[in-house]
């Protein structure tokens, strides 16, 4: 085929030498038909456009019945699952919550979720990176009962890929645990773009870290000026008041605010 | 590594697109990253020809265009172009008040066809 314009002709330009062996000749090219039909669709569609109108769907499924959604996203290990625990402990009872999980493997997250009253389901991606709202929108009929107000999205522990794919959330939560250090937001900038709540974790640990407050704060409004910072330790119930403060907030705000 | 799903997307419209257009010749495919996007080109790159193998793509060219990032200030009023995805601010009075114009896309911009 031709290397310029895909037409058929470059096949032929080969002649039998002398030898009976094939020679490449140096083509020169014709200008024929399928030259002049040769045309460029302009297309100017996002890529993720099928995601996107999945996430859309659950949007407005989850708007009719005035359920408030939101995705965690951090790297694996930053306390998104113990977060998780002490929220629905204590917020599910004043208002009921719905918990979604994604991990590549093992339900260890979901069963510890468990026994807490929410329902919670788990989507195991197996080898993928990241949850995408098709894998949502295939279980949220079983997995936020009516009456549900709240719904939390555990997304997959990892600060890059899940920042590309909308969930039909209305709100992306990035978690920080202070022991990751204060430049990752300059290094996962998505992430920290997209999200307009950063939650600092863990820090009962500060005691033992040399982290810098005012530089981890900065490096986050770098990124995302307007971003709301929490900081909290699950473990010790610290800065979890203003959390679930939050939460009720947004909830009651109404979804999409 | 979301370049392999996001890869599989890309083929899956384009794929729509040639049965939409009765196109039987697919010859080049262009896309535009965005700085800010989180669309790696290499990886991207790297999962293409593994997707298309095997389908009417295979073979056929990917060309990146990398979109810079771009931010209109909301004090000043101008535009600028940050050097670095991780510095959102105003080239020109340096407010942090900026809000992205350009950067974020990850589009399928054009299919060259016969």
């Amino acid at each position: 085929m031709c290397r310029d314009c895909g037409c058929e002709t470059g096949l032929a330009q080969t002649m039998r030498g002398l030898d009976g062996r094939d020679i490449d000749l140096p083509y020169t090219h014709v200008l024929t038909e399928e030259k002049s039909a040769r045309r460029t669709l302009e297309l100017e569609t996002r890529v993720l456009a099928k995601n996107d109108a999945l996430a859309a769907a659950n949007r407005r499924w989850l708007a009719e019945r005035g359920i408030t959604a939101i995705n965690l996203i951090s790297s694996p290990g930053a306390g998104k699952t113990l977060l998780l625990e002490r929220t629905l402990e204590l917020l599910h009872p004043q208002l009921p919550c719905a918990v979604i999980v994604g991990d590549l493997q093992t339900d260890n997250d979901a069963r510890r979720l468990r026994g807490k009253g929410a329902p919670v389901h788990q989507i195991e991606t197996r080898s993928s990176c990241h949850l995408d709202a098709g894998q949502v929108s295939r279980i949220l009929d079983t997995a936020v009962p009516t009456g549900t107000r709240l719904l939390i999205i555990e997304n997959v522990g990892n600060l890059v890929c899940p920042a590309a794919f909308d969930l039909g959330e209305h709100l992306k939560i990035a978690l920080l645990a202070v022991t990751e250090g204060e430049d990752k937001p300059l290094k996962y900038p998505v992430l920290f773009h997209q999200a307009p709540v950063v939650m600092l974790t863990k820090i009962d640990l500060l005691p033992h870290l040399t982290w810098d407050r005012t530089q981890c704060h900065n490096n986050i409004r770098r990124i995302h000026p307007q971003a709301t910072i929490m900081e909290l330790s699950a473990l010790r119930g610290t800065g979890m008041a203003a959390w679930l403060q939050f939460l009720q907030d947004l909830v009651s705000r109404g979804c999409g605010s | 590594m979301h370049e392999l799903s996001l890869a599989m997307a890309l083929v899956e419209q384009l794929q729509e697109i040639l049965a939409q257009e009765k196109v039987s010749k697919p010859l080049a495919v262009t896309v535009a990253i965005g700085a800010l996007s989180g669309v790696d080109h290499e990886a991207l790159s790297f999962c293409y020809p593994l997707v298309t193998a095997g389908t009417s793509l295979e073979g056929v060219a990917l060309q990146v265009e990398e979109v810079r990032l771009r931010v209109r200030c909301q004090d000043c009023g101008r535009e600028s172009q940050p050097e670095e995805v991780y510095l959102l601010n105003c080239g020109a009075c340096a407010s942090a008040r900026v809000e992205v114009v350009a950067g974020r896309e990850f589009t399928l911009r054009a299919l060259e066809v016969a």
